[in-house]
């Protein structure tokens, strides 16, 4: 039995992906507590498509893809400042409209030349085949986000919390969100590799809100979430191996039964406690 | 007097959370009149607006329109409702006549096709609030006075008995504000209940007939001039206002008992004189162009 | 000019498959474009964006069950507004997070299944649409979809406009507004149920917004922006498909960036009808009611 627990282990390729998926999900999650909290879960979605026509073109010129995806998140954001600043559109919909477009060039460029890109790959993920080269990228890019994140994590939610206080205690409140929206995409650069496009929001998004609906507290529910971001990470990897499944998909899933479970059972916020406390109201009156 | 407008009897909404926003409200409002709503914000004066328009059913207690229940009353085309500013989106492509034009939907087919008689009494409407000449205009292009006039247009052209008002002085100037009062004031005289929710005190005694102070439940509800006083203000806002008090010394060289107090909450102020206790409202005037500063 | 004329439009037009192609692109064109046009009213961008990708788990349940492809796609499409509804109203998470974790969750489980079972579905396919290989019977499905809901929204475009523009003035006059926004939101399905065989799931939601947006830029009333909108999407999907038949190109995305340079035109041409509104300021305050 233990044998074949411990049988992924015996793969390079497995134990690479676990550690890798484990890494992304942890960095990804500590972002997940600002983006929920601000309302940014759309930005993140758009972001993990908008970098696609980079990756492409950075597959079809051999150069490292976090390059191409680099560029592509910036030409994106700014044209979605552009559309915004030059129209009355609501926000929502200028940031879907800027990102279906750039998703919708990578995917013309890589039909006009099949050859060398792996569309597959870059929508729903390839972890279970990452490239030695693709490796060293993310180490790069989760220990640069985990750094800046640590060191200035109070700072970004005096940012985000209230922008004005921010500016009057003296905090590069536009800096510092530039840098926010930079670590972001470098995480779903990151994150791409692992569950795909498609996914990259459940990963910025999802562990977040479950730690959101366990404590009050954003210290604490950054620790929360780093914790399921990356033990689901991890787990997701590790049993899509005998499942014989998409690791990003079933990554994904485990976050989200964390979710609900939270969403049910949570001591304070959950729908039972919450469901019970209205009783003893009504039955109090 | 003819009937009730507006009959509430007991009136207590319980949210799904558990949250207390109204109980044991009763009151009957007449026509002919304009009825203040004030209160602090979550004292329940939207709720109580959601509970008259259909948006919630009260838990406990009913609410009759005219002696009918609610939905029959919206059914009839009873209810005019004029939102607050803010809660429009100014940038949707609709043009004026197009937004009052809204107001004759309950007229019409289930294709909502104008008659001749809805292009009449958009018309009319538009004259009335005096915006015959912006119809053709979209409503983002229009100053805020402009913007509340147009809605007052619909509630005009949907024929409603009652105009429910959404705080319609935030965010428009002093002279805007008076002539609007004015209109409000023909269109009650007419035989129309107007309810106008405001936290703007100052201007309550100067156009309001009959007034209803809200915190939870109902605190207070008659004519003005007996029912706006310190005592009910103080019920229904706390320690919410700003409450300066000149007594004797400060205001004369005499022995008077009098004193002034001013509340406000940085809206127009409300002021009251005479002696503690029996103080009188002061009807305030405040001109245009003296460079009062207002938020929104 | 004329063999122009010949060599680019008549010509594919002898081929079967491009008939259909082309009939399709023309319907979805249109019924896409007129629901766009209340998705940007209403805000509701990421809703088109959550329910599309929602409906692959439906798919491949549909197909192990053995029930229409459609049917399935419908049922999740829905479930995932409605659950998005449920979890909003029951947690302190707001919507936009919800609706990110129903939608990644349930294209997960679409995903995850599709891996464990041997279907003639295929996933590229569904995800990027393939028009050009588009069934008779397909195109019969869809195609009726697309005109009903089209018939259904132009009808009632004025009530839905109303819902969309002041819900409480449509309450206050007996407008039924929970039934309107339950009606929209099946719409919606519907919309991306046709739509998801030429479309695919992921380009959908492109279709569902620029179209409308690009109205928004160029009119100042409803009627106007619908009209625009339905011409603008009629053109770029006819366009598109004709173009990648002669460049040998992905379809959909082509339509995407169609009427990404659309919308790029109208927000020069915008800038001038717009001038009126930027000046809203400066003449609303000239011109103060008194």
């Amino acid at each position: 039995m233990i044998e074949y627990l411990l049988e992924p282990f015996a793969y390079e390729y497995m134990v690479k992906a676990i550690w890798v998926s484990a890494l992304v999900g942890g960095v990804c999650a500590f972002l997940s507590c600002y983006m929920i909290l601000k309302g940014w879960s759309l930005m993140g979605d758009a972001l993990a498509h908008s970098i696609v026509p980079g990756v492409a073109f950075a597959y079809l010129l051999a150069l490292p893809y976090a390059i191409g995806a680099f560029f592509a998140g910036i030409l994106a954001a700014g044209g979605m400042a552009f559309v915004k600043q030059k129209t009355k559109l609501r926000e929502d919909a200028v940031i879907g409209l800027v990102f279906t477009t750039f998703f919708a060039i990578g995917l013309v460029l890589v039909s006009i030349n099949p050859m060398a890109v792996n569309i597959q790959a870059i929508i729903l993920g390839n972890i279970l085949a990452i490239s030695d080269q693709d490796v060293q990228q993310v180490i790069i890019i989760s220990l640069v986000v985990l750094s800046v994140l640590l060191l200035k994590w109070k700072d970004f939610l005096a940012v985000f919390f209230d922008e004005g206080h921010a500016r009057s205690i003296g905090l590069p409140t536009s800096f510092l969100k530039i840098v926010f929206f930079t670590l972001l995409s470098a995480a779903t650069v990151a994150a791409l590799q692992t569950v795909g496009a498609c996914l990259v929001i459940a990963m910025v998004v999802t562990p977040g809100a479950t730690a959101y609906l366990l404590t009050d507290r954003f210290g604490v529910m950054v620790w929360i979430a780093i914790t399921i971001g990356t033990l689901s990470s991890a787990l997701g990897a590790y049993l899509s191996y005998f499942l014989n499944t998409n690791p990003g998909g079933f990554i994904v899933l485990i976050e989200t039964a964390l979710f609900l479970s939270a969403f049910l059972f949570a001591p304070k916020y959950g729908l039972i406690s919450q469901k019970r406390a209205v009783n003893k109201h009504r039955e109090a009156l | 007097m003819s009937q009730a407008f507006i009959h509430l009897e007991n009136v207590g909404v319980v949210y799904p959370n558990g949250h207390h926003a109204l109980e044991g409200v009763t009151a009957d409002l007449s026509p002919g009149t304009i009825c203040g709503l004030v209160g602090v914000n979550g004292a329940g004066k939207s709720t109580l607006f959601k509970s008259i328009m259909g948006f919630i059913t009260p838990t406990s207690g009913k609410v009759e329109i005219t002696g009918l229940p609610v939905k029959q009353a919206l059914k009839k085309n009873m209810v005019s409702y004029v939102p607050q500013t803010e809660e429009v989106d100014w940038n949707f492509p609709v043009l004026v006549e197009d937004v009052v034009m809204m107001g004759r939907y309950g007229y019409m087919n289930f294709l909502r096709r104008p008659s001749q008689a809805d292009k009449k009494a958009v018309d009319e409407a538009l004259q009335r609030v005096g915006m015959q000449d912006y119809r053709k205009r979209q409503i983002g292009e229009l100053s805020g006075g402009q913007k509340k006039r147009v809605f007052v247009a619909r509630a005009l052209a949907q024929g409603g008995k009652i105009i429910l008002l959404d705080e319609p002085f935030t965010g428009v100037d002093i002279k805007t504000e008076d002539s609007l009062i004015a209109l409000f004031r023909i269109l009650a005289e007419e035989g129309r209940l107007m309810l106008v929710s405001t936290h703007n005190l100052g201007s309550v005694p100067g156009f309001c007939d009959t007034v209803m102070m809200v915190n939870k439940t109902l605190l207070a509800y008659g004519p003005v001039e007996t029912t706006f006083t310190q005592d009910n203000l103080a019920a229904a806002f706390g320690g919410m206002l700003r409450h300066h008090q000149l007594m004797g010394d400060e205001l004369h060289d005499d022995p008077d008992a009098r004193g002034v107090t001013v509340l406000t909450d940085d809206e127009r102020p409300l002021v009251l004189y005479g002696e503690q206790g029996g103080q009188k409202i002061v009807r305030t005037k405040e001109t245009a162009g003296e460079g009062i500063g207002r938020h929104d | 000019m004329m063999e122009l004329i010949h060599e680019y439009l008549l010509e594919p037009l002898s081929y079967d498959f491009m008939q259909r192609a082309l009939l399709i692109s023309l319907l979805i064109g249109i019924v896409c474009s007129v629901f766009s046009c209340f998705l940007i009213l209403k805000g509701w961008s990421l809703m088109g964006d959550a329910v599309s990708h929602a409906i692959l788990p439906g798919l491949a349940a549909a197909y192990v069950i053995g029930l229409p492809l459609l049917v399935g796609a419908f049922a999740a499409g829905l479930f995932c507004a409605l659950s998005t509804g449920y979890l909003k109203n029951n947690s302190r998470v707001r919507e936009d997070a919800v609706m990110g974790i129903v939608f990644s969750a349930m294209f997960a489980l679409g995903l995850v299944m599709m891996t464990r079972i041997e279907s003639d579905v295929h996933l590229l396919h569904v995800l990027f649409g393939n028009v050009l290989g588009i069934s008779s019977s397909d195109l019969w499905q869809a195609g009726s979809i697309a005109a009903i809901c089209s018939a259904i929204m132009l009808l009632k475009r004025r009530d839905l406009a109303l819902y969309c523009f002041d819900p409480a003035h449509a309450a206050v006059i007996g407008v039924p507004v929970k039934v309107y926004h339950f009606g929209l939101l099946v719409l919606l399905a519907l919309t991306v149920v046709s739509a998801l065989k030429a479309a695919g799931i992921i380009l959908v939601i492109a279709m569902l917004i620029a179209p409308g947006a690009i109205g928004f830029m160029v009119t100042r009333s409803f009627d106007r922006m619908l009209m625009v909108a339905v011409s603008a999407s009629v053109f770029s999907c006819l366009g598109g498909t004709i173009l990648s038949f002669h460049l040998d190109a992905a379809t959909a995305p082509l339509i995407v960036v169609i009427q990404a340079i659309l919308f790029l035109l109208a927000l020069v041409i915008g800038k001038r009808t717009s001038h009126s509104r930027k000046g809203e300021h400066g003449s609303g305050t000239a011109a103060t009611a008194g």
